[in-house]
């Protein structure tokens, strides 16, 4: 289809501007002009709906496809949460009304938002206290990094490294490296967790803490994870947990009551807000008491009249890492799937989320490998390796799926599984769903061995095939230059 | 149980084809870790939900009237930017790893692109960062690894809001920040080059400034450029509609706060922070690039490129940790971009000077009222000094309706007595009239 500028039409406008009440006032000489428009498309409002509409038939979304996309925690989101903060008195609200005037009195109610929803993830994940201003997980993680950082230099530690395990999402050892840390990453055993004599090998003096996914991105619960603890600490190291997996374990088990001492959630994912084509988010910072000092400000505060302010008084506080308060719209999207569930609706969430990922593992063991043939959590990650003899990769499976009516699974990841397939089927899809997956699955194992010419050209339904990457990447292209 | 479809009957279905027990599925969790459950709330229903928010959002003073600014304005927001952005296609996505069935958001992102580009006049621009403070920090930390030098001089006219994001985000790394003290209002050239040298990465100015000033930074390019450090310029992207270019300027990266295309305030975010450069560097831009390919058979596509700057192929060898960034917020800024046009992004941009322009001479007319920094041209904010406190002033009049400040003397500590002021193309004579008749009756 065509760019939006390529349907421009030379004089066609979009919207009118309001007509000016007051004289025009130029004070802008025209050396601090810009000396040509910008050239942007000229189009009318039909035309600007229709190009858009058109764009969302060549998508997948979870409202239009089951979305099993591994670590991503897919599940539906709420339409009450869109409608709630499109309110005014939510949407319309300039951020400085929380700092003045009257220290925040013309914003009591999204101040409110934020504490309660603040207490809520407290209880949730048995932290003394949480931040909401990072953005996303990966700005979590930095955060947590940086409230770690400010505790070893409070403490006069020297400290250099953080410890990693190779199973680990990404942004774990990049917010690390960004931080300034470096990273020692420790292998994973036969049974997919952490090496716990590996790890005993790696921690010395210098580890400043060291950072778990639990389940981790095989879907697997570590057992050591009190031994864990305990040799981190044992160095005066913290104990990072990254909350990108919470969805298993919500209600169950808590990273507090577990040992760690920092942990980020991201709430796009375990508290249902939409992705967005790849944000915005939301990534909370929880820490136990000896860390809360060091915490971002303002610190969202409720006074002994009842009403809520900030508090910017925290000698110790890495400084703030957004304008003012995070990702407000999101937090409170969040906030509502909370009250809408509640305690019982969020232990439901876990059981649901990990009967519907185990439902999955044993209906397609038969058909592909599985590297770690144990319980798993809210996912599981399957190896292409068999149909890898058929000449088909973990690539082919997934584009056949498209055929199918389906977004693939996460693919090459993790790193530590050959050819990987990592399923994330989330509790709020149905049995027939995943029984109609499931039976896709076993087509496309079939395929392999009877049919895989018809895998390697597929996708075929959709708007275009598969897209040459190597062409992207050597003659770039990436502003349209008409 | 609300958004849980497998029912009881079917829930034991599934348990009996696993030879499992609901219990038995968090057998590997050791029992000592096991939380006695959550002393949470029950759940509420859709209605109770709704009618408790609705108290919450009354109590918040939305509907006064607006006159703040500090990087974050209270721009009009056409009705189409909301029901296209609200349709779940776009929404209810996640990032493109599949690009066959995520064209809608890969050409949309190529398109935003393109519409960053063409109103900086940059070569290429990224996904989208969270918001403008971390999109400035990115910059740094992009200029630091292109030369390998880590000083980084900042005019104190960038927003302290952003400056203080950048020294948080940056504390634990070798990386020395100065702060030259604005004169008047305006960048001080001397302190900047007096300052910068062959260990300089980068030089950091602001158009329009915190202030609401605006300048020319191409002196400040050439000098930059001549100790081959960057020139790093946080821009209003709305006000490029009629405003010289950081591209224009020289610049070698332009980052800014996106929310005035389209997004509303809320609060403090979600926003949209963007970053672009000229073609050399984009190999050390972080984030999600699209590009433009084809497939087998010819017909055009996009895909993420340039994949290997990132975390989840580099890890910690990354450019940069981020991962989710600002999708849909960026995707608002491209249709809200689209229905202004050409023509409605410049008439939009002179609409909020004009407005400026006339609330500077109303206010400026009130006896004890001056402009601070005089002739110094502004965009569409700027800072009066008052014959008292700021902060009372903006409390009185709250109580009058209207909502204005910012805390300049947090960071400027002779600013005590000085406001700032916003005006955009939403607010009528008739506001601003009443606006500056309270303020009068106030002093």
């Amino acid at each position: 289809m065509k760019l939006i500028f390529e349907k421009s039409v030379p004089h066609r406008r979009g919207v009118r501007s309001a007509r000016s009440d007051v004289p025009a006032k130029n004070n802008i000489k025209p050396g601090l002009r810009r000396d040509q428009d910008a050239d942007l498309p000229e189009v009318g409002e039909l035309d600007v709906v229709r190009h858009f509409t058109e764009l969302t038939r060549r998508n997948f979304g979870v409202d239009t496809n089951f979305y099993p996309l591994g670590s991503c925690t897919m599940k539906y989101n709420p339409k009450t949460s869109e409608r709630l903060a499109a309110l005014d008195g939510f949407a319309g609200l300039h951020p400085l009304l929380g700092q003045m005037p009257y220290a925040g009195v013309g914003a009591q109610g999204s101040l409110e938002v934020l504490y309660a929803a603040e207490l809520l993830l407290r209880e949730i994940t048995g932290m003394a206290a949480l931040t909401m201003q990072p953005m996303a997980g990966a700005h979590g993680e930095l955060t947590g990094i940086l409230t770690m950082a400010a505790y070893h230099r409070d403490k006069n530690n020297k400290k250099s490294t953080l410890i990693i395990p190779d199973s680990s999402h990404g942004t774990n050892p990049a917010s690390a490296a960004v931080a300034g840390y470096d990273v020692v990453a420790v292998p994973s055993d036969q049974n997919g967790v952490i090496d716990i004599e590996a790890l005993r090998k790696a921690v010395t003096d210098e580890v400043a803490g060291l950072m778990l996914t639990s389940p981790n991105t095989l879907g697997l619960f570590n057992p050591h994870i009190k031994e864990v603890c305990d040799l981190i600490h044992g160095v005066d190291g913290l104990m990072y947990y990254d909350g990108a997996n919470l969805n298993a374990i919500i209600g169950k088990a808590r990273p507090g009551d577990m040992g760690f001492d920092i942990v980020h959630l991201n709430l796009h994912k375990t508290f249902a807000t939409p992705h967005g084509g790849g944000g915005p988010g939301a990534g909370p910072v929880g820490v136990v008491d000896k860390l809360v000092d060091f915490l971002p400000v303002p610190v969202i505060i409720k006074k002994s009249d009842g009403t809520f302010g900030l508090d910017i008084n925290r000698p110790k506080t890495i400084g703030p890492i957004t304008p003012f308060y995070g990702n407000f719209g999101i937090v409170l999207r969040s906030y509502i799937y909370l009250l809408m569930l509640g305690q019982e609706g969020l232990e439901r969430v876990s059981e649901n989320a990990v009967l519907n990922a185990n439902y999955i593992k044993e209906k397609l063991k038969k058909y592909y490998d599985l590297p770690v043939d144990a319980l798993c959590k809210h996912e599981c990650v399957f190896s292409a390796a068999r149909q890898n003899q058929n000449g088909i990769h973990a690539l082919d499976i997934a584009k056949g799926l498209i055929d199918l009516g389906f977004h693939p699974p996460t693919i090459y990841f993790p790193l530590t599984v050959k050819e990987a397939l990592m399923i994330e089927p989330t509790e709020t899809e149905s049995k027939e769903t995943l029984d109609a997956f499931i039976e896709a699955m076993i087509t496309i194992a079939q395929m392999a061995q009877s049919d895989p010419e018809t895998l390697h050209a597929a996708p075929q339904t959709t708007v275009v095939g598969r897209l040459d990457e190597t062409a992207a990447a050597r003659n770039l292209n990436v502003s349209y230059c008409g | 149980m609300p958004f849980i479809l497998n029912t009881e009957p079917q829930q034991k279905e599934m348990l009996e084809a696993i030879g499992l027990t609901m219990e038995q599925l968090f057998a590997d969790i050791p029992a000592e870790l096991r939380c006695k459950g959550l002393d949470l709330p029950a759940g509420f229903s859709e209605l109770q939900v709704q009618q408790h928010l609705e108290e919450l959002a009354a109590k918040n003073a939305s509907d006064s009237i607006c006159f703040m600014g500090g990087g974050f304005y209270d721009h009009f927001i056409p009705a189409a930017v909301s029901a296209l952005i609200g349709r779940s296609e776009f929404y209810t996505a996640y990032t493109p790893y599949q690009p066959e069935l995520s064209q809608g958001t890969l050409q949309a992102i190529y398109e935003y692109q393109s519409m960053i580009c063409r109103l900086t006049d940059m070569d290429a621009s990224n996904a989208s960062v969270y918001d403008g403070g971390t999109a400035l920090y990115e910059a740094v930390m992009m200029a630091r690894r292109h030369t390998n030098r880590d000083k980084i001089i900042f005019d104190d006219s960038v927003s302290p809001l952003y400056r203080e994001m950048v020294k948080s985000h940056t504390r634990n790394l070798p990386i020395e920040i100065i702060e030259t003290p604005n004169r008047n209002g305006r960048i001080n050239r001397e302190g900047l080059l007096a300052q910068l040298d062959e260990q300089t990465a980068a030089v950091v100015l602001q158009n329009p400034n915190v202030f609401g000033g605006i300048d020319d930074f191409s002196d400040m390019a050439a000098a930059a450029h001549e100790k081959k450090a960057l020139l790093i310029v946080s821009a209003y992207p709305l006000s490029l509609g009629i405003l010289k270019t950081p591209g224009a300027m020289g610049a070698d990266i332009v980052t800014g706060e996106g929310q005035s295309l389209g997004l509303p305030l809320s609060f403090g975010g979600p926003y949209l922070g963007f970053i672009a450069t000229k073609m050399p560097y984009i190999r050390k831009m972080p984030g999600r690039i699209a590009g433009q390919t084809s497939d087998a058979r010819g017909r055009r596509g996009f895909v993420l490129t340039l994949q290997a700057r990132e975390q989840h192929i580099r890890r910690n060898k990354a450019t940069s940790n981020i991962c989710t960034n600002e999708a849909l917020c960026a995707l608002s800024s491209l249709v809200y971009l689209c229905l202004l046009g050409k023509e409605g992004i410049k008439e939009v941009a002179q609409l909020g000077a004009d407005k400026a322009a006339y609330t500077f001479e109303r206010l400026t007319s009130i006896s004890g009222v001056q402009g601070r920094f005089k002739e110094q041209p502004f965009f569409n904010e700027f800072v009066i000094d008052l014959p008292v406190s700021a902060d009372a002033v903006t409390e009185k009049l709250y109580d009058k309706g209207f909502a204005v400040g910012f805390p300049l003397s947090c960071f400027y500590p002779d600013m005590a007595n000085s406001l700032l002021i916003a005006v955009t193309e939403k607010r009528t004579k008739q506001q601003i009239d009443s606006f500056a008749q309270a303020l009068e009756a106030v002093l």
